[in-house]
């Protein structure tokens, strides 16, 4: 089974559009997964029909017996959060800032703290309006923990792989280099970095390209936008050859993405056959560079 | 007086950036009567890209920024096992009598540090990132750039550190802007929580919508006062932010059209809140708006 994990540091460079239209042209072949949990955006693509749904627990909050403590203080004096505060008589948890780690329980004499696991959002199996298997989640609004609600992504996806007997996954990474993105790049068979000829765009990229390098993941680049900036695009295109990068394709910057996107449709679907042609290829690159 | 506004959004790549820097020095430019030094602080750490709008600025001052995890002391060590059992992160385990810590998976909560009955477990320092202090060609603008090391997996103690290199660099009357990671999860909270005032950033698309939403509700859950910048304005569908807006009583401050040649600027790492046409008095406007939303 073969996992391709579409990422690119910077956020708006086309990640979600560039991996709906690889989906539209694979359809028969994969299993579509969302991994950016946090701001879930393929299913208003996919329009998926959800054919199982989950209920995710993750992290500790604490929670605290009133009639027991004696506003003694020693919880508030061991936070290293600031989590703990008394208002208005009574031991008050605030739950933004409780990172779960028990500490509070330990050292209260009178055990007047316990530790609760904590909802943290919503994983679905469905299928897209495509016909294909995908796996997405939601994340709850200012919950913890979205680098593990990631991981059941991930391992969901490869589950649902093996039922439908489908040999690739394709996952839509979120941005960043941190936690999610790593919860999402590990297992990956090849990452697509997407970008943009931005002086953000380009210094993103080479940060992905050094966490990439770390996990010993092999990447190919697909350039977004390339005709807003020649001269990047060419370092871009460069940087790649220097790095052992493969190179897929380049798209034009064109009001076409976000017209797509405003209609919900994927760029195949609005009917621009000089772009589908050119999605056609970078999917055939992705496919052999997996070989 | 300090005001602390923080730029943030759901969605990736809506205009965070371009507003924060642009905000910044239009600001800096034009400071409102009571303040004195604008600071931006970029707490996008995992992607810090502030700088590379202000022309190769000069470095004051780079530091090593560290947090606090656990290290063995085999010597005092009695392998009562305390310390596994209380982690709630699964950062300590035993390995036949060898202790391992995970500095990757440590919450630096110090549970272990602090239940060990044998002080086997000392806190010591261990990088994750860096910051850097530097002087654009503006008066009064100091930017400071907060950057997370490739493979750190956890963004929350390092924006902690910069709220602390925040409270140091801050004079009286300073006007704060913080440019915050994307999402709306720990790292996009841990900048909302402490601002004063929040602009969220989004785009006339399906997925600004549903992602201001998301980051809109979050916001509404810490009560921070919050307005909303419609930037690519007229590329999708503007109806959708302004029916959203006006249903959740949000103040638009501002519009900024879609344009070829700003999205060009921004390629090239230029500010563009000074161009001589609508754009800049787009910008102009965005500005006064604000302080007019902040009383200042």
């Amino acid at each position: 089974m073969k996992e391709i994990v579409v990422i690119s540091g910077k956020g708006g460079c086309g990640k979600t559009s560039v991996t709906a239209a690889l989906a539209q042209l694979a359809a028969k072949d994969i299993v579509l997964a969302d991994a950016d949990v946090d701001a879930a955006d393929m299913h208003l693509l996919m329009a998926p029909e959800n054919t199982k749904e989950e209920s995710f627990y993750s992290g500790k909050l604490a929670v605290v017996d009133q009639e027991i403590c004696t506003r003694c203080r020693i919880c508030i004096e061991h936070c290293h959060f600031d989590a703990i505060s008394i208002e208005e008589g009574d031991l008050k948890i605030n739950e933004i800032d409780c990172e779960g780690c028990g500490l509070c329980t330990h050292v209260c004499p009178l055990n007047a703290l316990h530790m609760e696991t904590q909802r943290a959002g919503l994983l679905f199996e469905a299928t897209s309006r495509l016909g294909t298997p995908m796996v997405h989640a939601r994340l709850d609004i200012a919950a913890d923990n979205s680098g593990k609600l990631v991981t059941e992504v991930k391992n969901r996806s490869r589950e649902v792989a093996d039922q439908f007997k489908k040999d690739i996954i394709l996952t839509d990474g979120p941005p960043g280099i941190g936690c999610p993105v790593i919860a999402s790049l590990t297992g990956a068979s090849l990452a697509v970095i997407v970008t943009e000829p931005t002086q953000s765009g380009w210094h993103d990229m080479k940060r992905m390209n050094d966490l990439l390098n770390k996990m010993q993941i092999p990447a190919v680049i697909l350039l977004n936008k390339a005709s807003l900036n020649a001269g990047l695009a060419a370092d871009i295109k460069k940087f790649a050859a220097d790095n052992h990068l493969g190179y897929t394709i380049e798209l034009p910057y064109d009001p076409v993405f976000s017209k797509a996107i405003s209609e919900g449709i994927t760029i195949p679907e609005y009917g621009r056959d000089d772009l589908t042609d050119l999605f056609r290829q970078a999917w055939k690159i992705i496919i052999e560079t997996l070989k | 007086m300090r005001y602390k506004l923080a730029i943030a959004s759901g969605k990736g790549g809506t205009g965070k950036t371009s507003i924060s820097v642009n905000l910044a020095a239009l600001m800096a430019d034009n400071p409102p009567a009571n303040i004195n030094q604008v600071l931006l602080s970029d707490m996008d750490v995992e992607e810090p890209n502030a700088s590379l709008f202000f022309n190769d600025p000069n470095c004051m001052l780079r530091q090593d920024e560290h947090r606090l995890v656990p290290e063995w002391d085999q010597q005092r060590c009695t392998l009562c096992k305390r310390c596994s059992n209380v982690c709630e992160f699964n950062a300590i385990a035993f390995l036949g009598t060898r202790v391992l810590v995970f500095p990757d998976l440590c919450h630096s909560c110090h549970a272990c540090s602090t239940l060990c009955p044998d002080d086997a477990l000392p806190m010591k320092k261990h990088k994750m990132g860096e910051s850097a202090y530097f002087k654009p060609q503006f008066e009064n603008l100091t930017l400071i750039e907060n950057r997370l090391d490739i493979g750190q997996p956890s963004a929350v103690p390092l924006i902690s550190k910069a709220f602390e290199n925040l409270e140091n660099a801050a004079i009286d009357n300073s006007f704060i802007i913080m440019d915050a990671p994307p999402g709306t999860s720990c790292p996009m909270m841990e900048v909302t929580k402490n601002a004063d005032f929040v602009l969220m950033v989004t785009e006339p698309t399906p997925f600004g919508l549903h992602d201001l939403r998301i980051a809109v509700e979050t916001v509404k859950k810490i009560q921070r006062p919050m307005a909303v910048v419609l930037n690519k304005a007229g590329s999708g569908r503007d109806q959708l932010i302004e029916d959203y807006c006006k249903r959740e009583g949000l103040d638009i401050v501002g519009k900024i059209p879609e344009s070829q040649q700003v999205a060009e600027a921004y390629s090239r790492g230029e500010l563009v809140y000074k161009l001589n046409n609508e754009i800049g008095e787009v910008w102009q406007q965005l500005g006064n708006n604000l302080k007019k939303q902040m009383q200042l």
